[in-house]
């Protein structure tokens, strides 16, 4: 978050949740959607929440704006049980994955419809969906239907329709996915300071992980119906807790091998692909010979000719592609035994003659603190 | 586009002849001058005319408008429930039970379903006249409208009933707001059907009517057995026209939705 540097009400045991799902679980048939799901979330949280498909997060959402009851566990607003509020008494407001605009509306029309049930007067209600619209930049379409417009401009009708009653806690099911970059990134921009400015808490989901990076105070990486992580941006993708969490957020390195021991920084472990131990900073309270991963981002992957010194852990490989980036250029190295390892290096010279080409030997190194030792 | 064979051909056009030679030949003699039914004697429309004359025929027509037109609209209602329920409630108890038992007057021969309720109003002790005809009708043709508006839901977005309860909106001002109009062309043509099927019921209404409730298809039959003349032919004439009338706009309704979806998800994929 730009601005909200000390914003961790999470930290604070004095603080309130706003939310509070307690042990939640969810059942289709015999089918188990989400399972045992316990989760806090605090005002004025920006909370985005990611995982593959299929893993539970709009049943998630659907349970928050009340259309689908919990089959076990149950949800707090405020302190309140809500598991029993139908879905149009509650002060939640959802954007739809599917948009699910009113066809036979227009959009004028779809965006003032929560307003228009608020019984508020039609005057402000022509003036706040005007504000909305200027907002969504879709003035010129406020009397097109949605059928005549393209799918970014439906998916902003909707998330225009779902601001406009400025609820408490508003659900983004993959508000920006249909739009372009730049778009996307403008709307992000106003999301953030519509939050900051009308104190909505917001819970999104996402597939995009660098958006769920930029906009969110803490995410949340769902797998099979639970949470594995729940964690700011920058823990989530410094000290991931497991190997799913490391590789579904980024890029990653990850070299199996077993644990031998605390060494001269704080671990050891032996693997296949060095000829000495790799070393790291992490301590471990595992005993010897249990397997654990050694996971490396590419970014901290330092790459040479030249053998560097200063730090134990390095490797020896054979370049194998390089892709241009702009900004920067990605090496994939093959090691002696066919294993991939990507480095990412920044391009920092202007120069189109690449000291390190295909085919090189080079070294791959990194120091004992820039590798997460994980045990799952 | 293919070019047609003379077999094809041939066989077209014998068996659209066979289908619509005599309702042609029908409508011709109705403007037809002379009085003997087979013999030509020129264009008139005297018979339609003389119709006007008739209170038996006007009594009879009215009968059976007020009939269609009243089963047509509760058919539609109850039917659009019916249809609401098969496509929504999902698998609830006895779900296959009731969606056999609501399409079993497509198939139930006419005969039977008049006896049968026949055999009800005379239990019941109902006396028999346009209400118990209106009753029967709104019976057999309640299932036609379930079918094309189930059809419809079949392609429903279920999310926006949602999306509008999420905003503040009430379930029953949602059903009038947002799935009522969404739907209307289906429940529409399920009405045209409905009237349609109703003008042109002998069977059951003749089952279910009692004296003085004569509707224009019984009165015809019952004039026929005295003798074709060319005033049953105009009537018969204006009864096709409302039918067929009902079916096409029922038709049309149904192609203009079913085009414009098309046309939608076009531009919906395209969009993406
Ligand atoms: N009404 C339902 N009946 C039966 N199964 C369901 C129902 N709704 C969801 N599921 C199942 O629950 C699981 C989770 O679905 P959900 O829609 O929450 O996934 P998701 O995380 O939102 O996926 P995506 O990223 O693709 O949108 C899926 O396996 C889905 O098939
Ligand atoms: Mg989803």
């Amino acid at each position: 978050m730009h601005e909200n540097k000390e914003f961790y009400p999470w930290l604070d045991a004095k603080q309130k949740p706003y939310i509070q799902i307690e042990r939640v679980t969810k059942k289709f048939g015999d089918f188990v959607a989400i399972d045992n799901l316990s989760l806090d979330i605090y005002r004025n949280e920006f909370f985005a929440l990611l995982g593959p498909s299929g893993c539970g997060k709009t049943t998630l959402l659907r349970m928050l704006a009340g259309f689908e009851k919990p089959t076990e566990g149950r949800i707090l607003l405020d302190g309140e049980d809500v598991s029993s509020v139908p879905p149009h008494q509650r002060l939640v407001n959802m954007m739809f994955q599917s948009y699910a605009l009113f066809p036979h509306m227009t959009v004028e029309k779809n965006i003032g419809f929560g307003l228009k049930q608020d019984k508020v007067p039609a005057a402000q209600i022509k003036k706040r969906v005007d504000d909305m619209l200027e907002l969504v930049q879709l003035g010129q379409f406020a009397r097109r239907k949605p059928h005549q417009l393209s799918g970014g401009q439906r998916q902003r009708v909707a998330l225009a329709r779902s601001l406009i009653k400025q609820p408490k806690l508003l659900l983004l099911d993959e508000p920006l996915g249909a739009l372009d970059k730049k778009l996307r990134e403008q709307t992000q921009f106003e999301l953030m300071n519509l939050q900051e400015e009308l104190g909505i808490t917001f819970m999104i989901v996402t597939h995009d992980q660098e958006e769920a990076m930029t906009v969110s105070s803490r995410i949340g990486l769902m797998i099979n119906g639970d949470l594995e992580q729940v964690a700011t941006p920058s823990e989530l993708y410094e000290t991931p807790k497991s190997r799913f969490v490391a590789e579904f957020i980024g890029d990653v390195n990850l070299l199996e091998g077993r644990y031998d021991g605390s060494g001269e920084f704080g671990l050891t472990m032996v693997c296949k692909e060095s000829d000495s131990a790799i070393q790291s900073t992490q301590r471990l309270d595992v005993a010897h010979g249990t397997t654990i991963w050694a996971a490396i981002r590419p970014e901290k992957l330092e790459i040479s000719k030249q053998r560097p010194e200063g730090t134990p852990n390095v490797l020896k490989g054979k370049v194998w592609d390089i892709g241009y980036g702009g900004s920067f250029s990605t090496y994939h190295v093959h090691l002696p035994n066919g294993k991939a390892m990507t480095a990412v290096r920044a391009n920092r010279e202007r120069s189109l003659e690449k000291s390190i080409t295909w085919e090189d030997d080079v070294y791959l190194s990194w120091a004992p603190k820039s590798a997460v030792i994980l045990t799952d | 586009m293919k070019q047609f064979s003379r077999f094809n051909l041939i066989s077209l056009l014998l068996g659209f002849s066979f289908l619509y030679l005599p309702i042609i030949i029908l409508i011709i003699f109705s403007f037809n001058e002379s009085k003997l039914v087979t013999v030509w004697g020129g264009w008139s429309t005297k018979w339609y005319a003389e119709l006007l004359q008739n209170q038996g025929i006007k009594d009879a027509a009215w009968v059976t408008l007020k009939v269609a037109f009243i089963s047509a609209s509760v058919a539609a209602v109850l039917g659009t429930i019916a249809g609401m329920t098969l496509s929504r409630f999902g698998r609830f108890r006895g779900r296959t039970l009731f969606s056999g038992m609501i399409y079993a007057p497509m198939v139930m021969p006419d005969v039977i379903i008049g006896l049968s309720l026949l055999l009800m109003f005379v239990a019941l002790a109902v006396d028999r006249g346009i209400a118990t005809i209106t009753i029967a009708h709104i019976t057999f043709s309640l299932c036609y409208v379930a079918v094309v508006v189930q059809s419809r839901l079949s392609s429903f977005d279920d999310s926006i009933e949602e999306a509008a309860l999420d905003l503040g909106c009430t379930p029953a001002k949602t059903f009038l707001f947002i799935t009522l109009p969404v739907i209307f062309p289906a429940v529409i043509s399920g009405w045209l059907l409905a009237f349609t099927l109703s003008l042109d019921d002998l069977v059951i209404a003749s089952f279910t009517s009692g004296p003085g409730s004569t509707t224009l298809p019984m009165k015809i039959y019952s004039q026929v057995r005295l003798g074709v003349t060319p005033e049953i032919n105009a009537v018969s004439t204006i009864l096709v026209g409302l039918v067929a009338c009902g079916v096409l706009l029922a038709s049309y309704i149904n192609r203009r939705q079913a085009k414009q979806r098309q046309a939608d998800e076009q531009m919906a994929a395209q969009a993406d």
